[in-house]
């Protein structure tokens, strides 16, 4: 196993983006590899545009970081000469001209939320190539492939506030625990008429799921630790 | 179709040369080495603002090219950056923002931000697409407070409370990771700084020689240049070395006075303005 640490950085990832009767909740884990080596283990992959719409990031860190950066200077003029705050609309537009017009030389996989007055809580998926699509919700990074029939099961219209929280942090915990690619903490950002709302779910808040053991401190304890609940709906 | 080499020249970086170098590597031809900072860089956080430090081995392919190399970079009074990568690289793009920095100090009359070499190294190192290979560590304390950040060849960033870099960065990163916690006052700091260099001089084949160490704090910034030297020279000898003169044989002497060679011309005419 060699570690390239010239390897382009890349956040391997989970992100998640949800609405809910209200607003929109994202999620994504916390880790940025650089081949098999984990750069950042506390990234923050949920960046901002404007007041109120963010971009969980996912594909190359160095892509995605330029694209939201030009996306946040591209909103704050369009804001200024609008006279009034840009819609999740215009927002994910932007992601996707930049996205779509050099797809050739990006990897970016994105998925942009946010409230307006107008169409309220909106979920916008843009992923590689430069697609754009409104959905109720959206996975995405490589660990998403674990999350298909999970949200297939699990996803219901209309959630409260809570519901949605704890239905990205379960599904996020999840990918985790199976892809190699995506680990740390994770990240939430709700945004809602009233604003946006940070939360953070260190690792050991997080459930434990199939075979994945309790952190002990000696091995000797693991005789004495109990087995993990089936996972419920 | 249009031939090559009737296209207009456009500004910017040419790949051209990228694709003739792939095309050789596979081939079989070998590139030549060149000098990179096998390194271990570290940078971490503490209560009054950053600490930085650094190996100081610079090789070139498994030879080491510079025992003593100077691998803390000049940014701004307050902000200073480790490299890591291909030495040239790492030197350009630190001096280049560096006096970028200063033109920006004097344009806005204000002390310069560690956001604003960030956002300048960043642009730089993606429109080169990680050909530039500089991978750096940059900490600083402004008017916002102490801020430590690492940028990676192909443009992305990070903002951590403690960072390693380079090939030894592994080695450096397990001490941070047993010894690191908020609030280390600037003993301690500098204290864990040396202990992870040392990891990494120790452990890691590309790093080595002395421990450099940049202390960045409000108002005052200390660069201690090898604060700790653990790598000194075994095998000296103990008569020491003199070289007297007359020791060295003189086979021919031949002297030209310069006044033949070159010829003074007095007056001439008053500069104009």
């Amino acid at each position: 196993m060699d570690l390239d640490l010239s390897a382009p950085h890349s956040t391997g990832t989970t992100i998640i983006g949800v609405t809910y009767n209200g607003g929109v909740v994202l999620g994504a884990d916390s880790r940025t590899s650089t081949g098999m080596y984990v750069a950042n283990r506390a990234s923050d992959k949920i960046t901002e545009l404007t007041d109120n719409v963010y971009v969980c990031r996912s594909g190359s860190a160095a892509d995605t970081q330029v694209i939201s950066d030009y996306v946040r200077y591209f909103l704050h003029q369009h804001t200024i000469q609008l006279g009034q705050p840009a819609t999740v609309k215009v927002a994910a537009n932007l992601v996707r001209l930049l996205s779509y017009q050099n797809k050739n030389m990006l990897q970016a996989g994105v998925i942009v939320g946010g409230w307006d007055k107008y169409e309220g809580g909106q979920i916008y998926s843009v992923p590689l190539g430069g697609t754009i699509l409104r959905q109720p919700f959206s996975i995405g990074g490589s660990g998403s492939s674990y999350l298909y029939g999970f949200f297939d099961q699990a996803w219901k219209e209309d959630m409260t506030h809570e519901e949605a929280e704890q239905l990205v942090v379960k599904a996020a915990s999840l990918a985790m625990a199976r892809d190699g690619a995506s680990g740390g903490v994770v990240r939430t950002v709700t945004i809602n008429a009233e604003g946006v709302t940070r939360k953070f779910y260190g690792g050991d808040t997080l459930p434990l799921w199939h075979d994945e053991l309790e952190p002990t401190n000696s091995l000797l304890d693991l005789l004495s630790s109990s087995v993990p609940e089936p996972m419920s709906t | 179709m249009v031939k090559m080499t009737d296209l207009p020249t456009k500004g910017g970086f040419s790949f051209d040369l990228c694709t003739r170098n792939q095309m050789l590597l596979d081939k079989g031809v070998q590139m030549p080495p060149f000098r990179k900072t096998g390194t271990t860089i570290v940078g971490l956080v503490f209560q009054d603002g950053v600490v930085l430090g650094a190996d100081t081995r610079a090789t070139e392919g498994p030879i080491v090219a510079d025992k003593n190399c100077e691998k803390i970079h000049f940014m701004a009074p307050n902000i200073y950056c480790c490299g890591a990568g291909t030495a040239a690289d790492t030197e350009a793009v630190t001096d280049m923002v560096s006096s970028q920095l200063q033109l920006h100090r004097y344009a806005t009359g204000r002390e310069s931000r560690v956001v604003t070499a960030l956002t300048l190294l960043k642009s730089h190192l993606f429109s080169y697409q990680g050909h530039v290979s500089a991978a750096l560590v940059l900490g600083g304390v402004d008017v916002t407070g102490p801020h430590l950040h690492t940028v990676y060849p192909h443009g992305s960033t990070d903002t951590l409370p403690f960072a390693t870099m380079g090939s030894g960065s592994l080695a450096a990163m397990s001490v941070f990771e047993s010894k690191y916690r908020e609030g280390l006052t600037r003993e301690e700091g500098i204290e864990l700084v040396a202990e992870a260099i040392c990891a990494g001089i120790f452990n890691d084949l590309g790093s080595g020689s002395n421990v450099d160490v940049c202390v960045i704090t409000k108002g005052q910034t200390e660069y201690l240049r090898n604060y700790q030297l653990p790598n000194p020279r075994t095998y000296i000898s103990s008569k020491g070395y003199s070289f007297v003169k007359g020791q060295t044989e003189v086979l021919s002497t031949k002297i030209t006075p310069i006044q033949s060679k070159v010829q003074t011309v007095e007056g001439g005419d008053a500069m104009e303005e």
